[in-house]
């Protein structure tokens, strides 16, 4: 039977290139799908027509869309949803099977994406509650209005959303999708690997209402992508941190690169670190170690030895086990030169003094393993003697952190830029400081994960001040 | 164009290659640098008989086209006349030279009759926007447009300083002088009226993103230069000439002339291919281990070149590109190029940038 094909979307019409790229099961090599490829000449013409594009959702009210993307939420979730163009359909037990299978993300774990997923589509409501500071969204559709006893007019910034996407994990999808409610257009550059979430978002949108014409979905090269960045007028890009340097004075495009979140316990609080280990060991671990919200390292002001084995002893003995085996922990590599990359890149951090891995003597084999095909890379916690190792502040496509000791009254000058940050302490005078840091994007206080989010709350960034800008306004009539 | 037989092409090739060798290889005809070559070597004039004794040539040498003075190649018949000295397209450091008279012309008079009136309408001038200076194209479309009653416009595009800056990674600067090339195309499109364009692929797409090229007037493009693939081909036919104009693709360079392209046909799906000049050019697309195979109908290979005129003679030469073989197809009797790419495309990045 032929496989699914995956079109370029252009703005409502489906265009099949002659240059494809396949789309395998990371273990067997099995074509799972081939997608459409285009050059950005294709994208600068689209261009031309993203008017229309946003013209075709302002039709709706934020309301009407707000419901819309409720329903496109429960169709990603449980429905049967077209995928590509050649009369195949997509259901979400299916959607899990073939993620997992090209992604090497467990089941287990393609349903925590979806849920979140589904959570961000079924609650945008209080999100751009959140997001707006509880501005009447009927003043968007009018164009101005008055509230809080004030005349407010607000104008979007853009034509439309560009996204250059990462493969890693598929719940970043979660970030645009405020963008369709906010009657922004969205042209999407899908990870190499992961077509398949954004392609069924799409779907699902388009069968709860929105109009086709309102998404771009352009697998292309990085050609493509720069013009994604370039045109759009508000983009997101996901990128390693050369890609970030690249970007980094350009407010119209909104950075997501690696994380390097932390997890600080203050000295009030780091006799009773045997009651965190579980908190920190989800905080590595969580979503295989792939998202920029998982810890990379462990800040402590001692009992850094003690920290690391206990960490080690629960997450050394982690093996790779089945994609749909409901305890499975660890994600398996589409591209497995990244997995040699960081495994040959901690082997040769080890050899710099100062760094003892704690998990080898729990782990009882190599870090890089093959399983049923697959090739994965089993959890890793390094003990640093500073951040000044070069594996003290490092982050991996796996479970990895670092365990560094290091006095209270310095780790905020140690730590560096931080998406995500969780300080166990009851400290105020340290909260204080910590609140103060402007280096962390995303502060819990007390024994929450680095991976908790609040979606009506800015991450790294927030989407309807990047979307939208408020004016003043008078109006004689 | 008189439709031949395989056969016919074959008889007509041979005679073609015995009357060339004669040529370049008798004292009273030849140049010095073959003559040489001969005595050291073997006298072709006895062992050269059929296209398929040329292998008993080595390789065309580049460095003898970079390393000797342009005076080695002439003919005794031309002694004494001045020659063009024409420069191989994006090299950098010492270019290869060819020296010509009148070869250029015969060759771009034979292309006119294969590009339709509709597309480059008799008497309404062209616009050349692409390497001029010492490329023999610059003359080449000139002459082109001459033979067709028309005058010609001239870009210039400096490949070599493109290839620079594409080299040492200023890829802003690239494309501050990719918009000053297309600004000025624009400009003379805006304010004179012309119907037929020569461009490379990548200088086209930019101007039709700048200009409505078809209601500014252009008609017909002719493009060569770089990579054509077929997903590209596509691109420029459907998005950028909108299937309003007529399109013409060539592969050509210096030394070999103008190998003009078949119609493309549904069953195409965009793959262009290409045929030689022959008799006089001839492409064969070589294993490159083993470049005495030609490889099979629909493979890949390596592209050898033979250029047999009377103005110059070069064996074997293997170009830097790889090409599919494809079979002989109406009105060419011979064998074909098709999805011509840098040689090693599959390995490296070659940097080819705008030309």
């Amino acid at each position: 039977m032929q496989v699914p094909h995956l079109p370029v979307l252009r703005l409502g019409r489906n265009y099949e290139s002659l240059d494809k790229l396949e789309i395998k099961d990371h273990r067997t090599g099995e074509v799972k799908a081939v997608v459409s490829t285009i050059n950005a000449g294709i994208l600068r013409k689209d261009f031309r027509k993203l008017g229309e594009a946003r013209a075709a959702l302002k039709k709706f009210t934020v309301s009407q869309l707000i419901e819309m993307s409720a329903k496109a939420g429960e169709l990603f979730l449980n429905g049967t949803l077209p995928l590509g163009d050649k009369g195949h359909t997509q259901s979400a037990e299916e959607y899990i099977a073939t993620l997992s299978a090209t992604s090497g993300l467990p089941h287990v774990m393609v349903r925590r994406n979806m849920a979140k997923i589904h959570y961000a589509l079924t609650h945008l409501g209080e999100i751009l509650n959140g997001l707006s500071r509880g501005l009447d969204m009927s003043i968007l559709d009018a164009g101005f209005g008055e509230q809080f006893g004030t005349k407010l007019s607000f104008f979007p910034t853009c034509q439309a959303l560009g996204l250059v996407m990462p493969s890693n994990s598929p719940a970043v999808n979660s970030l645009w999708l405020p963008a369709i409610a906010l009657k922004t257009p969205v042209v999407i550059k899908p990870g190499r690997d992961e077509p398949w979430t954004p392609f069924r978002l799409i779907q699902a949108f388009i069968a709860a209402g929105v109009p086709a014409e309102a998404f771009g979905f352009y697998p292309t090269d990085h050609e493509g992508a720069a013009e994604i960045l370039k045109t759009c007028g508000r983009s997101l890009i996901f990128g390693d941190k050369a890609t970030m340097a690249q970007y980094a004075d350009n407010p119209a495009i909104q950075l997501h690169g690696p994380g390097w979140s932390k997890i600080l316990i203050g000295e009030d609080q780091i006799e009773n670190w045997r009651d965190y280990i579980d908190v920190m060991v989800a905080s590595i671990s969580d979503n295989g170690g792939r998202s920029c919200i998982n810890a990379s390292a462990i800040v402590v002001p001692k009992y850094a030895a003690e920290i690391a084995d206990a960490l080690a002893q629960k997450l050394g003995p982690i093996v790779p086990k089945k994609n749909d085996d409901p305890e499975a922990k660890l994600s398996g590599f589409a591209n497995v030169k990244m997995a040699d990359f960081i495994d040959a890149q901690i082997e040769d951090g080890l050899k710099t003094p100062g760094a003892v891995e704690a998990t080898a003597k729990y782990r009882n084999g190599p870090r890089k393993v093959e399983f049923e095909g697959g090739v994965y890379l089993r959890p890793t916690i390094v003990q640093c003697d500073s951040f000044a190792h070069p594996l003290a502040n490092k982050e991996y496509l796996c479970p990895y952190a670092s365990v560094v000791q290091c006095p209270q009254s310095e780790m905020l000058s140690q730590i560096g830029y931080s998406l995500s940050v969780s300080a166990i302490t009851k400290d105020e005078k340290f909260i204080e400081q910590i609140q103060a840091f402007p280096e962390i994007e995303r502060l819990n206080i007390g024994p929450v994960s680095t991976m908790a989010i609040s979606w009506d709350q800015p991450h790294e960034g927030n989407m309807f001040e990047f979307l939208y800008r408020r004016r003043s306004i008078e109006r004689g009539w | 164009m008189i439709q031949l037989t395989s056969e016919q092409a074959q008889q007509q090739l041979d005679a073609h290659l015995r009357e060339i060798i004669a040529w370049h290889f008798s004292p009273e005809t030849g140049c010095p640098f073959w003559l040489e070559w001969a005595s050291k070597n073997f006298d072709p004039r006895k062992e050269i008989n059929t296209i398929e004794d040329v292998k008993k040539f080595p390789h065309f040498q580049d460095e003898w086209l970079r390393d000797l003075q342009p005076e080695v190649w002439v003919p005794k018949e031309f002694k004494g006349k001045p020659f063009n000295i024409f420069e191989t397209g994006g090299t950098t450091g010492m270019p290869k030279q060819r020296i010509g008279w009148n070869d250029f012309r015969v060759d771009y008079s034979e292309f006119s009759d294969k590009i339709n009136d509709e597309h480059f309408p008799k008497g309404v001038a062209w616009l050349m926007m692409g390497p001029t200076g010492p490329r023999r194209l610059r003359l080449a479309i000139e002459h082109l447009a001459n033979v067709r009653g028309s005058s010609c416009y001239f870009i210039d595009l400096d490949p070599r300083w493109v290839k620079k800056l594409i080299s040492n990674k200023k890829f802003d600067e690239a494309k501050a002088y990719m918009e000053h090339v297309v600004d000025q195309a624009a400009m003379i499109l805006k304010h004179r009226k012309i119907a037929g364009l020569f461009t490379t692929p990548k200088l086209l797409e930019a101007l039709a993103e700048k200009v409505d090229i078809y209601e500014a007037g252009i008609r017909g493009v002719f493009c060569g230069g770089t990579t054509m693939l077929p997903q590209y081909v596509r691109f420029i036919v459907e998005e950028v000439l909108e299937n309003r104009i007529g399109f013409y693709p060539t592969y050509g360079n210096t030394l070999m002339g103008l190998a003009a392209s078949v119609p493309l046909r549904p069953e195409d799906n965009f793959s262009i291919t290409y045929y030689a000049p022959q008799p006089r050019a001839v492409l064969r697309v070589v294993d490159p281990k083993d470049t005495e195979k030609t490889v099979d109908y629909d493979t890949w290979g390596r592209v050898e070149l033979t250029t047999l005129t009377k103005e110059f003679f070069m064996p074997r030469f293997l170009e830097r590109d790889e090409a599919l073989r494809r079979k002989p197809r109406a009105p060419y009797a011979w064998d074909g190029v098709a999805e011509v790419r840098p040689f090693g495309a599959m390995e490296k990045t070659i940097v080819e940038g705008v030309y």
